[in-house]
């Protein structure tokens, strides 16, 4: 049940395209899609109801409405006299604004633009449904509200920001969520620079069981998307962090908590990205539409700004109690230096444990460091998987594992998807397609043995690779 | 050990995965005082496997070593006896994702077959979500489970002999997702529809045939389930390969000396194709793909049950 506080999705109950928008139901009004509406009568309703936008931008639970058959549907069999010369349509821009203004529901302005169309009755039957079809989706306000998932995330992001996630298809997603065992109780290892999405997906599968350790470039860890999967509380209790820039120290033993990465005011760098989404959302609905600029909704994380001090500086007293927070500032600056020192030294034994059970990267660095630093930290016997947009890298990841050892099953593949129409006598595969979702080097660790290593990597290329039969000249195996 | 947790050392009744080079693998089940013949010599599993790290190499007889790994469901996928055809993981991955499976979920599936994606949709919903399949073929429906007890997974799996499109999956109200992969799965839809939890959930269908996915999508709709969407997932794998063309002799212009057009005796850049003066070859890396590729698997259609 739609709770306040809940994450919630908002879709328009269009099956063919589930752009969204991940929103907090504390945030009362929402804009999206050119259309805004007050959230408020969702609340107490059960996730999945449709509703309908009123006209005073109200949610009222969609009705279920027959179909109107129109009977003896009136319609021609092909194209042949159909001139399309654009003034089919009698109704004009202004005409159909004044039914919006007047109120009228969707379904009635479709109605009338059906009646008003000189050309609808010569359609094919087919062709009067494509018709009915795009007009009701440009027309019938309907929004479904929906609980969050890895699936409606994963889809979201990759139709609309999939910059922000090294366009990491949601089919490649899946792929690394199995492929890397993910499973409630592991100990699993994740770097991403998905905007938390890669996160969020690994948590979900894991179901506040088990633990994570997130590396992350920088400053401080992204997790926008990761708060709109709303996870409860307990979740985040076994989700550490650890800076990439400490793991060279931690693996030549040389790891102390003295110097910490460049530390901003804990909630802000969290917050920017936070906001990120929905602002750069904003941003490109106002680029590509020409809209007024509306407010931002979200607000995950209200900003702990307390260092805005108006100065009255006459004010003696007003003085001794700026002196006062002055030193309450400090202690609380210094109480979470050491809450961060703690949890720091805390990631730290745990990776050096060396026992993961997994391992996930997708990140916009390069793949080969990332991978050759962090498996040090995995288990034997247990899964990896990295992620990259670009092919390349990973060829040069696979070369370097192989000369490390201590990996078998080494795989490069990509996922090829391709999404169907499925109508009586109109089934195909739809017009458009991803050209690619990125691809996945997977492998499955063992135990390396050091020593080894050179004199073996023959025998164990030999082992791990048997050439093939028909080995042409031009052909060797890395 | 078991298909849903981790363990880190080799026992008496786990069932373990020996690897002994690329594609080559196969399960074994771990006893005290049995031998394992491979093509490297025999594998003494007292002596061997037993208190063993899984990881670790072990030498067999005739010299040469094998890998012993932990098992996990895309292995058992890779190597389980067939007693039908199977999903693999291409198709596991995207069915566990779109129907938003996660520890807890409720499944049902039908029918259970060679129990390839039982064990996956079982790690998943590990540990307190649980998979009913059904299997209307007795021996299978009693070697999977069978093998599920084997597996230590047979807590959170209950096996029904029956057919679902006559009698359903044996519960109701209770599914957050049902699977189906059955010959006629338009037959199977309502059944699916009473699974299903009332609030609502996830159903998927495959699959080979579009006329088989046509009266499915038709029955989906029929039935109330809404966002009905249909594919297809495919997996492209490459191979690794360093690759040297040879530079063709284009021969010499009359009077110049200096060769013309593409110079193989420029100094390599980083990532650029390195020269290889010597034999007029050119090398440089590539993702090559295979032969042969699985072209076609079965089409992928899913749905979502509402309230509504």
């Amino acid at each position: 049940m739609l709770k306040s506080l809940d994450t919630a999705w908002a879709h328009p109950l269009a099956a063919e395209n589930f752009v969204d928008q991940c929103v907090e139901v504390s945030v009362r009004k929402i804009i999206f899609e050119k259309q805004w509406f007050y959230l408020d009568n969702a609340i107490g309703h059960i996730y999945g109801t449709t509703f309908e936008v009123t006209s005073g931008g109200n949610l009222q639970p969609k009705q279920e409405v027959e179909e109107t058959t129109t009977e003896t549907k009136e319609a021609g069999t092909d194209n042949r006299n159909i001139v399309d010369d654009g003034k089919s349509q009698k109704l004009t821009h202004d005409d159909i604004k004044a039914l919006k203004d007047k109120g009228i529901k969707g379904q009635e302005i479709v109605q009338q633009l059906i009646e008003n169309s000189t050309t609808f009755r010569d359609k094919t039957e087919f062709a009067q449904d494509k018709y009915i079809k795009k007009k009701k989706k440009k027309y019938e306000a309907v929004i479904t509200i929906v609980k969050p998932s890895t699936r409606i995330l994963s889809t979201m992001y990759y139709a609309r920001e999939p910059g922000k996630i090294n366009h990491l298809r949601y089919d490649t997603l899946a792929q690394m969520l199995t492929l890397g065992n993910i499973h409630a109780g592991n100990k699993m290892i994740v770097m991403e620079t998905c905007a938390g999405l890669v996160l969020g997906a690994v948590m979900e599968r894991m179901g506040g069981y088990g633990s994570i350790i997130q590396m992350y470039p920088g400053g401080g860890p992204v997790r926008a998307a990761t708060s709109c999967f709303g996870f409860p509380k307990p979740f985040f209790d076994n989700l550490h962090e650890f800076p990439l820039s400490k793991v060279e120290s931690l693996l030549s033993g040389t790891f102390t908590t003295e110097t910490l990465p460049s530390d901003p005011e804990e909630n802000t760098l969290v917050e920017e990205e936070s906001n990120g989404l929905s602002e750069e959302k904003q941003t490109s609905l106002q680029e590509t539409e020409e809209e007024p600029a509306p407010e931002a909704p979200m607000e995950i994380n209200p900003a702990e700004e307390q260092d805005t001090m108006d100065i009255n500086a006459e004010d003696v007293e007003f003085k001794e109690n700026k002196e006062k927070e002055n030193k309450e500032n400090v202690r609380e600056k210094q109480m979470k230096q050491w809450e961060r020192r703690k949890k720091l030294k805390e990631a730290a034994a745990l990776l050096s444990e060396k026992n993961a059970d997994g391992l996930i990267v997708a990140s916009k660095f390069h793949p080969t460091p990332l991978l050759l630093s962090l498996l040090e930290f995995v288990a034997p016997s247990r899964p990896f998987v990295v992620y990259c947009q670009y092919k390349e890298p990973l060829l040069e990841c696979y070369t370097k594992l192989r000369e490390r050892g201590g990996v078998i099953n080494l795989k490069l593949s990509e996922t090829w998807l391709r999404n169907y129409q499925v109508l009586p006598d109109r089934s195909h595969p739809k017009l458009t397609m991803s050209g690619g979702g990125g691809y996945l080097l997977s492998g499955i660790t063992v135990i390396l043995e050091k020593g080894k290593a050179d004199s073996s990597n023959s025998e164990a290329l030999k082992m791990e690779e048997p050439s093939s039969k028909r080995c042409r000249l031009q052909d060797l195996p890395c | 050990m078991s298909f849903v947790e981790y363990g880190d050392t080799i026992k008496d009744g786990d069932t373990a995965i020996v690897f002994l080079g690329h594609e080559s693998m196969f399960p074994v089940k771990v006893q005290h005082g049995t031998v394992t013949q491979t093509k490297y010599g025999v594998i003494r599993h007292s002596t061997d496997l037993i208190g063993k790290k899984y990881g670790s190499k072990v030498t067999c007889s005739k010299g040469g070593w094998v890998f012993i790994l932990h098992p996990t469901p895309e292995l058992w996928t890779m190597n389980l006896p067939h007693r039908t055809q199977i999903l693999y993981s291409t198709d596991i991955s995207l069915i566990t994702m779109m129907l938003e499976l996660k520890p807890g979920s409720i499944v049902c599936e039908s029918g259970t077959g060679s129990g390839s994606l039982s064990h996956a949709l079982i790690r998943t919903v590990a540990p307190t979500g649980h998979l009913y399949t059904v299997e209307f073929h007795q021996q299978r429906a009693e070697k999977a489970q069978e093998e599920f007890r084997e597996h230590g997974v047979e807590h959170l799996v209950t096996v029904t002999n029956q057919d679902v499109c006559k009698n359903g999956f044996g519960v109701s109200n209770i599914a957050d997702a049902v699977f189906l992969d059955i010959p006629s799965p338009w037959e199977a839809i309502g059944h699916a529809k009473s699974a299903l939890k009332a609030e609502g959930g996830r159903i998927c269908s495959f699959s080979p045939c579009i006329e088989q996915v046509q009266r499915t999508c038709l029955a989906m709709e029929e039935y109330g389930f809404t966002e009905i969407n249909t594919l297809e997932i495919l997996l492209r794998v490459y191979n690794v390969r360093t690759i040297s063309l040879q530079i063709p002799d284009l021969g010499k212009a009359a009077e110049d000396n200096s060769s013309t057009g593409f110079d193989s005796s420029k100094p390599s850049h980083q990532g650029s194709p390195c020269a290889n003066l010597q034999q007029g070859t050119v090398q440089f890396k590539s993702g090559v793909p295979l032969r042969e590729v699985v072209g076609h698997t079965g089409y992928l259609t899913f749905a979502t049950k509402s309230l509504m």
